[in-house]
């Protein structure tokens, strides 16, 4: 079986601002294949689209131009019933794991309410079994958790809870947008690991939204890398990390602080980046980029370098035999 | 060599409804002129208290309980108020963790920083300020007509560099640096550690980095104070916390680290920091150790000093 779950054909977002325009994300087709499953890492600083892409995918957002498909329909045209089976299954967690409690309920509530939604025919005892069974996919003691209020819990077990409210109704897709920006350092393993135990347990496709290399290296498989909105360098995630190939790959695997007296920061100067939105043609980076050459006033386009490995830059020479299609590099 | 910064048995508690939250208990610190110490410890393990308590800081509900914070010989929690107002900035000086909210939004960067100078020296003429705030700009690598900007028209990672700019104008003898990146992304990140350790040695302090994020603090300290439950547990050089710390909770840290020699491993510390209200007997890291000992249950482990007033409070090391 190898439907495509979600399809995104062509989509872009603009978003206005009195006589502005702010291209959040240029036109992307890329598909989240129901088998296997796979975690994917959309990678970017602030402001590279990452979040705007999860919002069209979640169908919070509606794109500007082309179409998001859920199991071939779209997904702005979708039937009441439809949109359901949407929603169930295609499941999100936040950034911020105090903002979505409600502090005056226990956190049983927040883990009822979509089994309820869901599932209304389920029996009291049906949902507490449905419960702990999430709960302890991502690592949690049932009788830990269950009655207790939100501010009971730590950071890292209240970000916890949200993955297992996102999978208590078990989707096929979970979007992930910054699940461990704001835990300890110590806890992140923890969320990580879940979210690993749900992919090889619950063959859960996973979007793993991040600006976080390093995590992003650990648990994912494949990489789309995110730079103004334009896709820079997309593939295998041990090649893009261990081999960048793109200029701004290369400035974000620089820039990590790793934990390793060997591996100190280079001594490579990056220009800042601008304040002004560069509009028109040409690579994005090209204003930041410190190998930048007149071509590149004209837009690069994604091209494979190797299998599994794509990259639009100009520095690169583009391999004719392999497939450029993202959706076969990741 | 004397020490620029001395803190003894530094006692800070919290009085709230629940009780009294022993934030930080009996620490000891010290640090020579030009050290760079990093500070980490998780969320709650008092080491934003440490950095507030130092500045003197520490507002109601919270009460600095006892201890000494000796800086250039003079006991900073002795000092009268109007005294001590003198020294924040100009002795030791605070960048916040939160840069965005940290400016005044109506003032032009200039205003901000003229304020800030004209409080230690009233006197002095304005285009001189003027000249000091341009040469801060520089150092901080910010083209000079940000003065004449307001904060909104700034990214994250320029208004960070700014309240970096307005800590070091009368260059302090001591920074402390409270998680001056947690919400900026890789790239920035970098820029702003970099502009810190270079404002740090141009200028000649100490500088104290607080955070959680150990791969900064192996990019650019010269030493690493590791805190669990309002104590610091360990300090030690960098190379020795990387690469063989002592203490059973650095242990568990650095283990827990990604690194990319490990892809896949995940090792987080089991169990969770321990309430502030409610800690256990003897040594506070016990119930999550993984080399407890009977008498870890009963007694709080002793400072074992070591040379370079480096030292880890565990029973492991008693004996040494």
């Amino acid at each position: 079986m190898n439907t495509a779950t979600l399809e995104l054909k062509n989509v872009s977002k603009l978003y206005r601002v009195g006589k502005k325009a702010v291209h959040a994300l240029n036109p992307i087709t890329f598909d989240l294949l129901g088998d296997p499953a796979r975690i994917i890492t959309v990678a970017g600083e602030s402001g590279s689209g990452k979040t705007t892409l999860a919002s069209i995918m979640l169908g919070l957002l509606g794109p500007t131009t082309g179409q998001v498909l859920y199991e071939g329909k779209d997904v702005s045209k979708l039937s009441g019933a439809q949109y359901r089976d949407f929603r169930k299954n295609v499941q999100a967690v936040f950034q911020d794991p105090f903002a979505v409690f409600n502090p005056f309920y226990q956190v049983d509530h927040l883990l009822e309410v979509p089994i309820r939604k869901f599932n209304p025919g389920l029996s009291k005892a049906a949902r507490r079994k449905a419960m702990e069974e999430a709960l302890e996919a991502v690592g949690l003691q049932p009788s830990e958790i269950l009655g207790r209020y939100p501010h009971q819990l730590s950071g890292g077990q209240r970000q916890r809870i949200n993955v297992a409210r996102a999978i208590v109704i078990k989707p096929k897709i979970l979007v992930a947008d910054e699940p461990v920006s704001m835990v300890d350092a110590s806890l992140r393993a923890n969320i990580l690991e879940a979210l690993v135990s749900l992919r090889e347990n619950y063959k859960v496709n996973i979007l793993y939204i991040t600006h976080d290399l390093t995590t992003a290296y650990h648990v994912s498989d494949s990489i789309i890398v995110l730079y103004r909105g334009s896709v820079m360098e997309a593939g295998d995630i041990t090649k893009v990390v261990e081999s960048p190939q793109h200029p701004y790959t290369q400035l974000l695997i620089n820039s990590i602080p790793w934990p390793d007296l060997e591996r100190k920061w280079d001594n490579q100067r990056y220009a800042n980046p601008d304040i002004q939105e560069i509009s028109g043609a040409g690579c994005k980076f090209y204003s930041r980029c410190p190998n930048r050459q007149p071509g590149c006033q004209v837009t690069p386009q994604l091209v494979p370098l190797f299998p599994r490995h794509l990259a639009s830059c100009l520095l690169h020479q583009p391999q004719a035999n392999l497939d450029s299609n993202l959706t076969q590099n990741l | 060599m004397e020490h620029l910064l001395d803190i003894t048995g530094l006692t800070v508690s919290y009085y709230t409804d629940i009780g009294r939250a022993i934030a930080l208990n009996q620490v000891d610190l010290k640090l020579k002129q030009g050290e760079k110490l990093g500070l980490v410890g998780e969320s709650g393990s008092g080491k934003s208290t440490m950095g507030l308590a130092m500045m003197r800081m520490i507002k109601p509900p919270g009460k600095v309980e006892g201890g000494s914070v000796v800086i250039g010989g003079v006991d900073m929690l002795q000092l009268s108020d109007k005294e001590m107002l003198k020294r924040r900035l100009s002795t030791i000086s605070y960048i916040p963790q939160g840069a965005m909210n940290s400016l005044n939004p109506v003032l032009k960067i200039k205003r901000q920083m003229i304020d800030a100078y004209k409080a230690h020296y009233p006197n002095h003429k304005l285009d001189q300020i003027l000249q000091l705030a341009h040469e801060a700009m520089i150092s901080v690598e910010l083209p000079g007509h940000v003065l004449e900007m307001h904060p909104h028209e700034l990214s994250g990672g320029m208004k960070q560099r700014v309240c970096i700019a307005i800590g070091i104008l009368l260059r302090p003898q001591i920074i402390i640096a409270d998680e001056p990146t947690s919400a900026l992304d890789v790239v920035t990140q970098r820029q702003v550690i970099e502009t810190l350790n270079r404002v740090q040695q141009k200028i000649g302090s100490a500088l104290i980095l607080i955070g959680h994020d150990m791969g900064l603090m192996a990019q650019s300290m010269d030493k690493v104070a590791v805190m669990y439950a309002g104590e610091i547990v360990e300090i030690n050089d960098v190379q020795t916390v990387f690469t063989s710390p002592k203490h059973p909770y650095t242990q568990a840290l650095i283990s827990s680290l990604p690194r990319l020699q490990n892809r896949g491993e995940f090792r987080g510390i089991p169990g969770m920091a321990p309430s502030l209200y409610r800690l256990p007997n003897g040594c506070r890291f016990h119930p999550r150790c993984n080399q407890q000992q009977p008498q870890c249950q009963t007694t709080s482990p002793p400072k074992s000093v070591f040379e370079d007033e480096k030292y880890v409070t565990c029973h492991l090391y008693e004996a040494s």
